[in-house]
């Protein structure tokens, strides 16, 4: 079978859910593939609520915020095929897609990929000792627990602080696991601080700040797991280990952009300008298959914004236009997008890489605002005006950099 | 004593930091509106959370449905809640924001769904019998 189609968005969360809405919504002939039966991605597993604050103006559960822009794009008239599976793209541009229908071959004038992240795995973690069952990434822990109604074991403890870890403490110790502790390589949690108070303090779980996992023990199972304390340089202090009899370790430590499928396609990895388009002009990037965000709004803002631009590349093949690049300076562990378009507006989005108090943001010498408290599980978000993009591509590249004061 | 915790009333979140004295409230400082005295005085006194957890489902599509309280409840009721939620059982379908237990506990709150949960497909149903035979 062979479908023609406009725009193509893979990945049915929320960054693929308001792109196809996006381009549907420009006149784009735009269909949405999604590998799994249901759309929503990782946030049908997402059942706590943090969700929808900027979109919606109230506080929502994943599953709810799934639900709303679901609706959305069922108004906006994209088509939906669930259940597919991107087998591999060609520059044609073709995609040839698994479903249950057989083999597709979807030919698109522009594609977005919002194919989401994948938890960075125990293997390269590279911790001694046994390799028991009952070690899990946080994400499949969750989906036992939230989607299957299965707990992954009776005593826990969880490697890594960023918001899924914490999320993941409260909601074992709800269900009736004993959390023994959350341990942190780095000195200051990597999650936000409101979930620190709400799924570690509220329920009396410990934080272990600049700790690590030395050794794991057990046969068949997890029988218990050593804890070090690391110096300034993350190298372990012997004489610091602690031993836990836990039968589960839970393991948040880090998110991975999917893009897979298209790395021979961008073989010195992806970047795009603030259209979300890359350096292939007909492939656009949304949500973390992109960058890892912190917010879900955020993810549909930029689905939308990756939507709209691939619906208009579809309809009007614009040559791709002329950027200024970005160059990432002190204080800044991510930014995004690449490159700015002189004369459009652009949302930046940067991540320090420790906590500052005051310091200032500054693109080259045409915007600059002071932060009273900057903190990598917070993303800022930096809009500049079409006419600050102007100003910029006299320059050969911007610098983005976060002075302390 | 000293407690910070960042104020959940906006995205903004601010640090507040709250002075106790004998347990009472001598000074909060760090919000940047009423609305961040008011958390901080509840967050000390009375601290409240919108607890979301999952129900039992029986012949739904999932086997769980997510759900929450549609307001805030005291902490300190968080277990006793558990208790009732996890003896609870409810027949698909169940529909987004459906009223699972009207004022839980005698706290006012109800709790809702928070997805769709269908009837399982005969398809489905064939499969498991399929699978457990």
């Amino acid at each position: 079978m062979k479908i023609s189609v406009d725009v193509v968005v893979v990945g049915g969360g929320a960054a693929g859910m308001a792109a196809a809405k996006a381009a549907a919504e420009a006149g784009a002939k735009t269909l949405l593939l999604e590998r799994e039966e249901r759309l929503g991605g990782v946030l049908d597993q997402c059942i706590h609520p943090g969700f929808g604050l900027h979109r919606y103006r109230e506080e929502l559960t994943g599953p709810e915020f799934a639900f709303r822009l679901l609706s959305e794009l069922e108004r906006a008239g994209a088509e939906i095929q669930s259940g597919a599976t991107v087998l591999s793209v060609r520059p044609s541009p073709e995609l040839l897609v698994a479903s249950e229908k057989g083999l597709i071959r979807v030919e698109a004038k522009a594609l977005v990929w919002a194919a989401g992240a994948r938890e960075r795995p125990f293997g390269p973690l590279l911790i001694p000792g046994a390799r028991p069952a009952g070690i899990f990434t946080a994400g499949l822990a969750q989906k036992l627990v939230n989607i299957h109604g299965l707990l992954p074991g009776k005593r826990a403890l969880i490697l890594g602080s960023g918001d899924i870890g914490l999320i993941m403490a409260r909601r074992l110790h709800l269900e009736g696991v004993e959390v023994v502790g959350v341990a942190e390589i780095k000195p200051f949690p990597g999650g936000l601080l409101r979930n620190v108070v709400q799924c570690l303090e509220d329920f009396g779980i410990p934080l272990f700040l600049r700790h690590t996992v030395a050794k794991i023990h057990g046969g068949k199972r997890l029988s218990g797991v050593t804890l070090v304390e690391v110096d300034e340089q993350g190298q372990p202090i012997s004489g610091t280990e602690k031993f836990f009899a836990v039968d589960t370790l839970v393991l948040s430590v880090g998110l991975i952009p999917e893009v897979r499928p298209l790395e021979s396609l961008f073989p010195d990895g992806v970047k795009v300008n603030s259209f979300f388009q890359s350096a292939v002009p007909w492939i656009f990037f949304a949500g973390n298959a992109l960058e890892i965000f912190d917010l879900v709004d955020t993810v549909a803002k930029i689905g939308e914004e990756a939507g709209r631009s691939a619906a208009r590349y579809a309809q009007e093949k614009p040559p791709k236009p002329t950027a200024v690049p970005l160059r990432k300076g002190q204080n800044v562990a991510v930014l995004v997008p690449h490159e700015l378009v002189p004369g459009e507006p652009a949302h930046l989005f940067l991540r320090v890489p420790r906590p500052l108090s005051r310091a200032t943001i500054r693109v080259a010498d045409v915007y600059a605002q002071n932060h009273v408290s900057l903190r990598p599980a917070e993303m800022v978000e930096i809009a500049l005006s079409p006419e600050a993009t102007v100003e910029l591509a006299r320059l050969p590249q911007a610098d983005v950099e976060v002075i302390p004061a | 004593m000293t407690r910070e915790f960042p104020c959940v009333s906006c995205p903004l979140g601010c640090l507040l930091r709250v002075e106790l004295k004998d347990g009472k409230i001598e000074r909060i400082e760090g919000n940047r509106c009423p609305r961040g005295e008011a958390y901080a005085r509840e967050e000390i006194t009375d601290p409240k959370r919108v607890l979301a957890t999952s129900v039992k489902v029986l012949g739904g599509d999932y086997p769980l449905v997510s759900v929450r309280t549609d307001r805030p409840i005291p902490k300190r009721l968080i277990p006793t809640i558990m208790e009732i939620v996890r003896g609870l059982r409810v027949k698909a379908p169940v529909e987004i924001g459906q009223v699972l237990v009207a004022n839980l506990a005698g706290t006012g709150a109800n709790l809702i769904a928070t997805r769709r949960v269908l009837p399982r497909s005969e398809k489905a149903e064939e499969l498991s019998r399929k699978g457990r035979a």
